[in-house]
């Protein structure tokens, strides 16, 4: 159906049994539609996306998903002396649509690197995963969610640990995914990448504000996302959010 | 060099140790990148009272260490969900009690000589079950890694994202370590409960200093341990020394030698040229 978000959610909470890790949050993602989800680490950026990819249920409210949903997880945590080349990481993502028994054909490969060299990365194909640059193993990761067919793709902090020219190569690429018609949903607490957003879902355990950027980006709703870890840079530097370092997993 | 291969003993032993060391060699790979090697040692050694009670019964060992390493299996899994007790504590205890009744059933006055070949092994006199048992695995496990290997390696990869590829990692490594229980009470007849573990760790380890690629490391590794098996019963023949820790030792060798090799296969210059640097 055209016009139909790609994700609808209607006073939404999330848990894990407990008392709900993220609630109140409604939005909704059109094709084509970047949003930002912004917030402090330990604010349910992940448990948002979790519950996107149908890990976790919804404890209360509605969450309507309408497309497949690929994810991009951080890199830095992955093991980086696995043997796999990139190649065989793009090509796991044709085991949805395979049952346990199949094994991906050759077509499948083929597939695999055709998205490969849509990232990028057709000369890398045969590369070792673990030798790959930071901002080569996110695009790798696209790569496996576009051979998953997924209309929506869920980046988990992309841009951290990349140096400037990665990063702008990497936004480059989201936007032309967004460009053809996918919906993307990045989690950041890079301020600047949320701005350049089309939209910005700011969370902190409950949804603070969510909109264009230019409309909801303003000091009270960064306070209330940040609980107050906002500096003021001397001499016209502007505002700089200290990111907290309180990990809560 | 022949010689050995006139002995029909020997010609056994040869049979046995490949079977093994194909299966073991190429199933290792999954052990060490699971990161499961300290669970395949507990295995071993907690299946140990259930082999002294099948030597005193008479019966084949494969029956008494099937209830055994399922026995330890569920134990684990008990022990790990007491409050306060951590995966590893629980494999320790569980561990250490199954070991100790078996030390303390094979100790007491009434059992048979010949415990020792419990904890050690007999690859120099497998009976024709135990041969069978060693062909059927060596058949069963390339069949059914063949089978799991994309999901094997999709989970082995990143578990959070395996299950959003619709691989369950819960499932995956379950039925590896049904592979891993099939594989250690088969493999225990000829290496025996303390050196069982050298065949399934051993030549994966060695594998992976020498490739980075999964596919010929399981190769490789099966290959290792068929040929570091078979040396180990050569020194075994004709220097007279114990036929499992001889193996055993072979295996160890070929890891030493493969620490060395890996550095050097780093250091050669990629075959293909590389591509100029690019920004990404």
């Amino acid at each position: 159906m055209p016009g139909q978000p790609l994700i609808e959610a209607e006073g939404l909470a999330v848990g894990y049994g407990g008392p709900p890790a993220i609630a109140g949050v409604s939005f909704a993602l059109a094709a084509g539609e970047r949003l930002a989800l912004l917030g402090p680490n330990g604010g349910g950026k992940t448990t948002l996306m979790r519950a996107v990819l149908g890990e976790l249920r919804p404890a209360a409210g509605r969450l309507a998903v309408n497309g497949r949903c690929g994810t991009v997880p951080q890199t830095e945590r992955s093991r980086l002396d696995y043997p796999v080349s990139a190649l065989d990481v793009a090509t796991m993502g044709a085991l949805p649509r395979l049952p346990w028994w199949r094994r991906p054909s050759r077509e499948d490969r083929r597939g695999a690197l055709a998205a490969l060299e849509r990232v990028g990365l057709g000369d890398r194909a045969e590369q070792t995963f673990g030798e790959l640059s930071g901002g080569q193993r996110q695009r790798v990761l696209i790569a496996r969610a576009l051979v998953q067919d997924a209309v929506v793709l869920l980046l988990d902090e992309p841009f951290s640990g990349l140096d400037n020219a990665s990063a702008a190569a990497l936004e480059t690429l989201i936007g032309e995914l967004a460009a053809e018609g996918r919906g993307i949903v990045v989690a950041t607490h890079d301020l600047d990448q949320a701005r350049r957003s089309d939209a910005v879902l700011c969370l902190n355990r409950r949804q603070i504000a969510v909109g264009p950027a230019d409309r909801v980006l303003d000091r009270a709703a960064l306070e209330a996302t940040y609980g107050g870890d906002i500096v003021e840079i001397p001499a016209g530097g502007g505002q700089a959010i200290l990111p907290s370092h309180h990990h809560h997993h | 060099m022949l010689e050995p291969l006139q002995e029909a003993f020997m010609q056994r032993a040869i049979a046995e140790i490949a079977l093994i060391g194909l299966a073991g060699g190429a199933l290792g790979c999954w052990i060490v990148l699971y990161e499961l090697s300290y669970a395949a040692e507990s295995l071993a050694h907690s299946i140990f009272p259930g082999l002294v009670i099948a030597s005193l019964a008479g019966i084949p060992l494969l029956l008494g260490a099937t209830p055994a390493i399922v026995i330890a299996a569920l134990a684990i899994a008990l022990a790990a969900r007491a409050p306060g007790t951590s995966r590893d504590v629980g494999v320790a205890v569980v561990v250490t009690t199954m070991f100790g009744l078996g030390v303390l059933l094979a100790l007491s006055p009434d059992s048979p000589p010949g415990v020792e070949s419990l904890l050690f092994g007999d690859i120099l006199g497998p009976s024709d079950s135990d041969l069978a048992a060693a062909a059927v695995l060596a058949l069963a496990v390339p069949i059914a890694l063949w089978v799991l290997h994309p999901r094997l390696l999709a989970r082995g990869f990143d578990g959070a994202s395996a299950r959003a590829l619709g691989v369950s990692p819960a499932r995956i490594e379950a039925l590896l370590l049904v592979l891993l229980a099939a594989a250690t009470v088969v493999a225990v007849q000829g290496l025996g409960n303390l050196l069982v573990v050298a065949v399934l760790v051993g030549p994966a380890a060695a594998a992976r200093q020498l490739t980075k690629r999964i596919v010929p490391m399981l190769l490789l590794a099966a290959a290792i341990a068929v040929v570091a098996g078979i040396a180990g019963l050569y020194v075994s023949y004709y220097a007279g020394t114990a036929g499992g820790a001889s193996v055993a030792l072979a295996i160890v060798a070929a890891y030493l030698l493969a620490l060395p090799a890996g550095r050097l296969l780093a250091l050669r210059p990629a075959g293909r040229p590389q591509p100029a640097a690019t920004i990404l």
